[in-house]
């Protein structure tokens, strides 16, 4: 009972998410939203095991993304389906179903691969000059996927709605978000088995005193750069979910400002608590959905009491204004997050009944 | 061994051999480099010149955890505890050397690795119920009163199996009643574990009940060493603590 709850609240979930979609219970934009609630809750998850139960300050999350993201299209456009740069499908399209999740797994290693840029400076440096070596990382990705032309450079990469509807082709399902669906499940499982290891407590060891944890035999070079890897593969991940969702990917998305989103999801959610960061990135994605609706009304009711000039309107981009003020009232007035460092479980203790604590 | 920090000489040949099974004392003023000769043999600092040899293998040049794995634990000066983890969770960590799975085994939850984590949770529990410390196991340190994360210190340094424990200032801050029960601790742990201990410790009722053999170091420098009856007779070693007699 206790360790079947949550795979059957899993699979029924998935199921009804796969009928609503099908049957036009829930439609298109809906299914954009939940789907880009996994890709945060991902993005969140990961993040939070480098800001949260580390202690480092990394904000260039978006950069590991972004490898993620070109790595897994480059090569899903490649296998399955015609395109421009790379001629004919390799694979017979029918194949993407099968071969899909190792694209995007491929995507996440050369990810995590492309996260020993930030790990092996860790070694010896942390705090803000870190903070400054993983913007300066994410920077690197961002110019050097610019200046390939062949890929399409600052313009982007398209091609994988081809993979998704050769996909759809072989079995009439909603893929895209079968595989968010998972791909999140999936991570925030990896997560939760690596940190509540003795070999995970590591890390919150070397956040709370380095010097000890060295002392106490904890390898701590061996922990940081595995908790990077770990972090900047899941990040990986979702990006080749999230290029797969648009259907292209282009550098342009991955700044700084996508780093400063993730970041403030871990913020909002607690730092160090997992179900803290995916509470947050749930929260958070409704609220920015919520703001694009909200932006429209304060715009009609700004023209309407004649505050702004007719030539102004209030658009989307006040989201960016909106979504640092947020960090900062919840830096003042609360800055351990929604959850501090506790998980669910320790908030609602009724909760262990249903699944057990430590797996 | 010598250490120098820039020009300064901080430890300047120093020389040291601990008998198995001995419990040993360096003790010397404030600033006489005795925490260096800690940090320069669990692997913080490599010595300028000298070397480090234990069990019959030099470990100078070994990272603070590699030293650690070869069986040298410590406690430090101000605790340093993970506070804001419970102390079966502290226990836990330092068993890292000991690990015997890999992140794979982790995230695959193997056999291996269940296995393992269970001894690691086992040894943990049997320390603190040797120490008395069972009722603490789920605890935060930093929830704690001061002598208690003493002893969890020391629980934690146990727990790594060591075959030398270095104890740096085991008394400091602790209350008189404290001091007795740390005696009788430290006394029983050195038996039941056959280990070695070496301390620093400035409290000489700590120092002259426990050990057998002391040394005094004083500007880096060795000024004597000896049984406890040798070393409270030495003119040296009240020269350096109480200063010159001459006015």
């Amino acid at each position: 009972m206790k360790r079947l709850t949550v795979p059957a609240l899993l699979a029924l979930a998935l199921g009804g998410l796969v009928w609503a979609s099908m049957s036009g219970a829930m439609n298109v934009y809906w299914q954009s939203v939940i789907m880009f609630m996994g890709i945060n809750i991902i993005l969140a998850a990961s993040l939070n095991i480098i800001n949260g139960n580390m202690g480092e300050f990394s904000c260039g999350h978006a950069g590991f993304m972004a490898v993620g993201a070109y790595v897994s299209s480059l090569l899903s456009v490649a296998l399955f389906t015609k395109s421009a740069v790379f001629g004919e499908p390799l694979l017979p399209p029918d194949m993407a179903v099968w071969l899909f999740p190792a694209v995007l797994l491929a995507g996440a290693l050369a990810a995590s691969v492309v996260g020993l840029l930030v790990a092996i400076p860790s070694f010896k440096t942390r705090g803000d000059y870190l903070a400054i070596i993983t913007i300066a990382a994410s920077y690197i990705v961002k110019s050097t996927i610019e200046n390939i032309g062949a890929i399409g450079g600052a313009r982007g990469f398209m091609g994988m709605s081809g993979v998704m509807s050769a996909m759809t082709a072989t079995a009439n399902l909603p893929w895209i978000l079968i595989w968010v669906f998972v791909g999140t499940v999936f991570s925030v499982w990896l997560i939760r088995r690596f940190i509540y290891s003795t070999f995970g407590k590591g890390v919150d060891a070397i956040c709370q005193d380095e010097i000890a944890a060295e002392i106490m035999s904890v390898d701590t070079d061996r922990v940081k750069l595995v908790a990077f890897m770990v972090s900047c593969g899941l990040a990986g991940l979702a990006g080749g979910l999230f290029a797969h969702i648009l259907g292209y990917v282009n550098p342009g998305t991955f700044t700084i400002l996508k780093s400063t989103e993730i970041m403030v999801m871990v913020y909002l959610g607690g730092m160090g608590s997992l179900s803290g960061s995916v509470i947050a990135a749930i929260v958070m994605t409704l609220l920015i959905e919520y703001l694009r609706d909200a932006f429209g009304y304060i715009n009609s009711f700004l023209h309407f009491v004649s505050i702004i000039p007719d030539s102004y309107e209030v658009t989307q981009v006040w989201k960016w204004v909106l979504i640092p003020l947020l960090l900062v009232l919840l830096m003042q007035f609360r800055p351990e997050g929604i959850m501090g460092r506790r998980e669910l479980a320790d908030v609602f203790p009724r909760l262990r009944k249903f699944y057990t604590f430590k797996g | 061994m010598t250490q120098y920090f820039g020009g300064l000489c901080a430890v300047s040949e120093f020389s040291v051999s601990l008998e198995q099974g001995r419990m040993a004392a360096l003790i010397g003023p404030n600033g006489a480099g005795k925490t260096t000769v800690f940090n320069l043999v669990s692997g913080f600092y490599k010595p300028t010149r000298g070397d480090i040899i234990f069990n019959g293998e030099s470990i100078k040049g070994l990272k603070p955890h590699q030293v650690t794995a070869k069986g040298i634990a410590r406690t430090f000066q101000n605790i340093r505890l993970w506070f804001d983890m419970t102390v079966l969770d502290n226990i836990r960590i330092a068993q890292y050397h000991a690990l015997g799975y890999g992140l794979l085994d982790c995230f695959l939850r193997t056999p291996r690795y269940m296995r393992r984590e269970r001894d690691i949770e086992d040894h943990a529990m049997e320390v603190l119920e040797r120490l008395g410390l069972r009722e603490m196991a789920h605890e935060y340190p930093k929830n704690l009163p001061y002598g208690v994360q003493r002893l969890v210190e020391i629980a934690r340094a146990l727990s790594i199996k060591p075959a030398l424990l270095m104890l740096d200032e085991p008394a400091a801050g602790l209350n008189s009643a404290d001091v007795e029960g740390l005696i009788k601790l430290i006394g029983d742990i050195h038996k039941d574990f056959g280990l070695t201990v070496w301390m620093i410790e400035h409290q000489m009722d700590v120092v002259m009940t426990l050990c057998s053999w002391i040394k005094v170091i004083d500007f880096g420098a060795t000024i004597a060493e000896g049984t406890p009856e040798e070393i409270q007779n030495n003119p040296e070693v009240i020269k350096a603590y109480l200063g010159d007699d001459t006015i």
